[in-house]
């Protein structure tokens, strides 16, 4: 954790915005590691971690660069699926057939995202990130908990995201395709937070409620009793998803402005 | 339901608001530089100055108050519906919960808006009456009352918003701190929308909505739709097949209108596989092979006009031109 920190605390002087999104980071980050067990483990990776590795991709700037970097995390969406399919949690005998069928939908639907978004960026004449390799050492995949733990993260992390980065697009085209990700990732996200505890699909920890989303005077602060998504800057979303990536595949979004 | 409509109605009465806004791109970019000082209450005065700054030399009659009135009316009619939910018997408290927590959701959004137009110098709409001016029963078609037909109805209106959310975002997407609340509330709506498709699937009376079976083809008032969008639903609760006393939702699912869409927008139905001039499908994406079809259209939700919108909310109204 010291490592990180002093790491920030250099970055200070030259990006401001920096500044303002790290502890935010931090927080989220604590927040969606929640309370599982599987979870727990993952904030020990975190803090082991350092954003500055060494042979990170960077997901490049402009339109092509919001495009590669939603590329980023629906490859992350669609590794975590894939393994779900084949963990004990998914092939054993406590599972149901609501969740089973859930399960495949969402492996269906991210994979699509992905393949989706790779032909997207080619057809725009942008190169693609290569395939990132996922690292899901600390993910049980063998619970129930594990499994629909990770995968809450990793939805309401998508929205954030989404929603996040759609002020960096600058072609209304590809806005309205986020948008036509963005809410079938929210719609994911609902059920997964179901899931995990019926009446959970919205929540002061992913939407204003009863608490504003930033102090106010930040970048699009939202204040409390508004019920907007808490969106997130592409810097705060790389410090959670960075987490679950392997070394020489953790992602640079400083592109991304 | 704000933001995203209110360009689309003021195109409505100013065609000619896209080149307007276009034109001075340079003001946004000043209005984006401020971003960093922009708080949420500053938000409601960063919209009127555009607005003010797009039409003060060139006065067209757009009534910019009048067209965010038209977003709270939506609000409000989101608002009364869930309003309406105590009266509705035969539901768990599980399910009863649920409502309640949307029907704060959706008081904070008008809430939002209010503010927002006060700010900008204008007045809101006064709070509309509980009764005579929206109409659940959609002129004596449905009795509200009952469970069923009362989550086909939240379905149906949930999905209309995200639609519309979507269709308008690119009409705002010049101011990046109205456009980024419009995002957040667009996604809290398709939350919804999911939660009432599942609370569909498992039953009124069911205290695990997250655990009911999906039956295709999702349709019909007594369908259990999955919680995105398969196709177009077999028509939604209540196909054109079953449509009650003329009422169909087959259009809350259909393609949109193009006759005013944005260049490059296209307002396709649900049941869409064709995104960015992309076909999706095995031959296309080929680690997909073996996929459902039906998946390569859940895996996006489309987007509609804000006329398609008033239209299908105009359903709701005593009048039937409140949204008009």
């Amino acid at each position: 954790m010291s490592t990180k920190i002093n790491s920030d605390s250099q970055t200070v002087e030259h990006d401001q915005d920096r500044q303002l999104a790290s502890p935010i980071a931090r927080r989220s980050f604590f927040k969606y590691a929640g309370a599982t067990a599987g979870a727990t483990a993952l904030v020990l990776a975190g803090c082991s971690k350092s954003d500055s590795s060494p042979g990170s991709v960077s997901v490049g700037s402009g339109d092509a660069g919001v495009l590669n970097y939603a590329y980023a995390l629906e490859q992350l969406e669609a590794a975590f699926y894939t393994q779900v399919r084949t963990g004990a949690f998914y092939t054993g005998s406590t599972i149901t057939a609501a969740e089973k069928s859930i399960l495949d939908d969402l492996y269906y639907h991210e994979v699509i995202h992905r393949d989706f978004l790779r032909a997207a960026i080619v057809a725009a004449g942008a190169t693609p990130i290569k395939a990132l390799t996922p690292n899901f050492a600390n993910v049980n995949f063998g619970t129930r908990a594990g499994v629909f733990g990770t995968a809450k993260a990793f939805e309401d992390l998508g929205v954030a995201a989404y929603n996040g980065a759609g002020q960096y697009i600058t072609t209304p085209a590809y806005l309205f395709i986020a948008g036509k990700i963005v809410s079938v990732e929210a719609r994911h996200a609902a059920i997964i937070r179901d899931l995990v505890s019926e009446n959970t699909f919205v929540g002061n920890d992913v939407i204003t409620l009863t608490t504003a989303n930033k102090a106010t005077g930040d970048t699009n602060y939202a204040p409390a009793n508004s019920s907007l998504e808490r969106s997130m800057t592409p810097s705060e979303v790389v410090a959670v998803a960075n987490t679950f990536l392997a070394d020489g595949s953790k992602l640079d979004v400083s592109g991304i402005r | 339901m704000n933001f995203f409509q209110i360009i689309s109605e003021i195109e409505k009465v100013d065609p000619e608001v896209y080149d307007r806004l276009d034109s001075r791109r340079s003001i946004f970019k000043n209005m984006a530089g401020l971003g960093q000082k922009l708080s949420a209450a500053a938000l409601p005065l960063a919209v009127g100055a555009i607005f003010n700054k797009v039409y003060a030399q060139t006065p067209v009659g757009a009534d910019v108050n009048a067209v965010l009135n038209f977003a709270l009316k939506l609000e409000y009619l989101e608002s009364y519906f869930y309003n309406a939910a105590t009266a509705v018997t035969g539901l768990s408290a599980v399910n009863q919960a649920a409502l309640a927590l949307i029907r704060t959701d959706e008081a904070n959004h008008v809430s939002f808006l209010r503010t927002t137009i006060t700010a900008l110098g204008g007045t809101p709409i006064a709070v509309p009456a509980t009764t005579g001016v929206f109409d659940f029963t959609g002129g004596g078609r449905f009795n509200p009352t009952d469970a069923t037909t009362y989550l086909a109805l939240a379905q149906s209106l949930e999905d209309t918003g995200v639609r519309a959310y979507k269709g308008a975002a690119p009409l705002v997407m010049a101011n990046k701190t109205v456009l980024t609340a419009a995002l957040n509330i667009h996604s809290v709506e398709a939350r919804h929308a999911s939660q009432l498709r599942a609370m569909r699937r498992a039953g009124n009376n069911s205290s695990t909505p997250s655990q009911g079976v999906a039956v295709a083809p999702y349709s019909g008032l007594t369908g259990a739709p999955k919680s995105w969008i398969s196709g177009t639903d077999g028509g939604g609760a209540i196909p054109t097949a079953s449509a009650i006393r003329g009422f169909s939702t087959a259009g809350i699912y259909g393609a949109g209108n193009q006759t005013n869409a944005p260049a490059t927008i296209i307002f396709a139905a649900e049941d869409s596989v064709s995104q960015a001039n992309v076909t999706l499908s095995a031959t296309t994406l080929t680690a997909t092979a073996g996929f459902p079809a039906a998946s390569y259209s859940e895996a996006f939700d489309e987007g509609l006009d804000v006329g398609t919108v008033a239209a299908i909310a105009n359903n709701f109204s005593v009048t039937g031109t409140y949204f008009n």
